[in-house]
């Protein structure tokens, strides 16, 4: 173990601090636009998946299928080399000449689309998982559809997909990291760049480490607690 | 488009595959052994055993792939004061965080045997081992297999982030090949489908064994 020193320092010291900072801010915001685009998404796709058509049916099925099952790795080099050569001429130079930063959108659109089919499992899932007890009872005590999808079916439908929702959540959080392969410099990104500045990985990485660590115990604490805020009475609530 | 350029190339990718294979088998192998201890652990009523295998559990699970593999690869040369190669490092990253993965499974595995099965396995006369060994465990087991195939095509997606630390696996040749040959439309739809394949045979797999699982119930 002997050789090396450590210099914890990498940390914060000028103007590496500065950086990482920033790569932390770029993290959030990465995977918050790409949460956001893969509930939109999801959203659709899930309820595609229950739709009584069966085009509908099928691209939704499809969608998901083929997003599960290619490495996301390979998505996002996808997106990034492949997808500007299929555009018009015209469309790439526009793309070129008025987008800024493209890498940073291109992984906020793939780490949308990716997330998204998760959410749309989730989703359907909880769709299936309302008792159709539920609409009769709602429809008995004279609620009209659309009072009973606001006062019945979502309240209850929003609890039971909070939990996978949250986990998915993290997990879109987590996957930001692999922005860092086509260029963003997000948190995993720049404590592999000031290694290359510093030649001390092992701290940068770890204080990332503590980042990650951090934010997901935060979330997970705080999601945890609206569970338990929002819990209707005589439920099981969280079954641990 | 000039498809051509793969079966130009088709031998070093196709090697690249066989590294992704090797890479997949042994994280899977390693990462499942690891993940049964650890899961017992996380079943366990000794504290001692529990707060180290949940510690663990959840310290990886909230931590990217990627980051791992680059803490390891870090790691690995300040304890063994030399550098460790490329394969091996990986291949330890993937051991050590898919196992955290595979812990949750079995912990769910064990969790899904109803209590009543310990007590009849004790009222016989069977010890905390043989009850363990000849009842909750195989049951357990067979609940498992659908969600473990699962895991197993995960991880087989995961390799691909071996990338990262230059390891030539299939994801690797197949940029190797463009940044050479400028192809980029063919090559990474021709990895995109290969990948496509595999796990679509792996998700069809799973899911097949999750209905045959709920048939054998009834």
């Amino acid at each position: 173990m002997g050789g090396y020193e450590f210099d914890w320092s990498v940390l914060w010291r000028e103007p590496y601090g500065g950086w990482m900072l920033q790569a932390i801010f770029t993290t959030i915001h990465l995977s918050l636009l790409g949460w956001a685009i893969a509930c939109v998404f999801g959203l659709i796709v899930g309820t595609m998946r229950v739709f009584p058509s069966r085009v509908a049916r099928v691209i939704g099925t499809a969608y998901v299928e083929i997003i599960r099952n290619i490495p996301y790795l390979v998505q996002l080099f996808m997106w990034y080399f492949m997808v500007p050569l299929l555009l018009p001429k015209n469309a790439q130079m526009w793309v070129n000449a008025n987008v800024p930063n493209i890498p940073y959108w291109t992984a906020v659109i793939c780490l949308g689309v990716y997330t998204a089919s998760r959410v749309a499992e989730h989703l359907r899932a909880g769709m299936h998982s309302i008792p159709s007890d539920q609409y009769r009872a709602a429809a008995s005590t004279g609620l009209s559809t659309f009072q009973a999808y606001r006062y019945v079916i979502i309240p209850y439908g929003i609890r039971i997909v909070i939990p996978p929702l949250t986990t998915e959540f993290l997990t879109c959080f987590k996957n930001s990291a692999l922005a860092m392969t086509i260029g963003v410099m997000e948190t995993t990104g720049m404590a592999y760049l000031i290694d290359s500045y510093t030649w001390h990985g092992l701290e940068t990485t770890s204080g990332a480490m503590l980042v990650y660590i951090f934010t997901t115990t935060t979330i997970v604490l705080f999601m945890g607690w609206v569970e338990t805020k929002i819990s209707i009475p005589g439920m099981l609530g969280r079954v641990r | 488009m000039d498809w051509a350029v793969i079966p130009k190339n088709i031998y070093f990718l196709l090697g690249g595959l066989g590294l992704t294979f090797e890479l997949a088998a042994i994280s899977i192998a390693g990462g499942l052994l690891v993940g049964i201890i650890m899961g017992l652990g996380r079943v366990s009523s000794r504290r001692w055993i529990y707060y180290p295998a949940t510690l663990y559990v959840n310290f990886f699970r909230s931590l990217p792939l990627i980051l791992v593999i680059f803490w390891f690869y870090f790691l690995m040369p300040f304890i063994l004061g030399r550098p460790l190669g490329d394969f091996l490092s990986a291949v330890i990253a993937f051991i050590i965080f898919e196992s955290s993965y595979f812990a949750e499974i079995v912990r769910a595995g064990i969790g899904s045997i109803r209590k009543e099965q310990v007590f009849a396995g004790y009222s016989t006369g069977l010890n905390y081992y043989k009850t363990m060994r000849h009842i909750v465990i195989p049951q357990a087991l067979r609940n498992m297999v659908p969600s473990l195939v699962t895991q197993c095509v995960i991880i087989f997606q995961d390799t691909s982030l071996a990338y990262v630390i230059g390891l030539k696996e299939f994801l690797r040749r197949t940029a190797l090949v463009d940044a050479t040959q400028f192809r980029s439309i063919e090559l990474y739809s021709f990895a995109a489908i290969v990948y496509l394949v595999f796990c679509f045979a792996g998700s069809m797999a799973s899911r097949r064994l999750e209905k045959r699982r709920g048939q054998g119930r009834r």
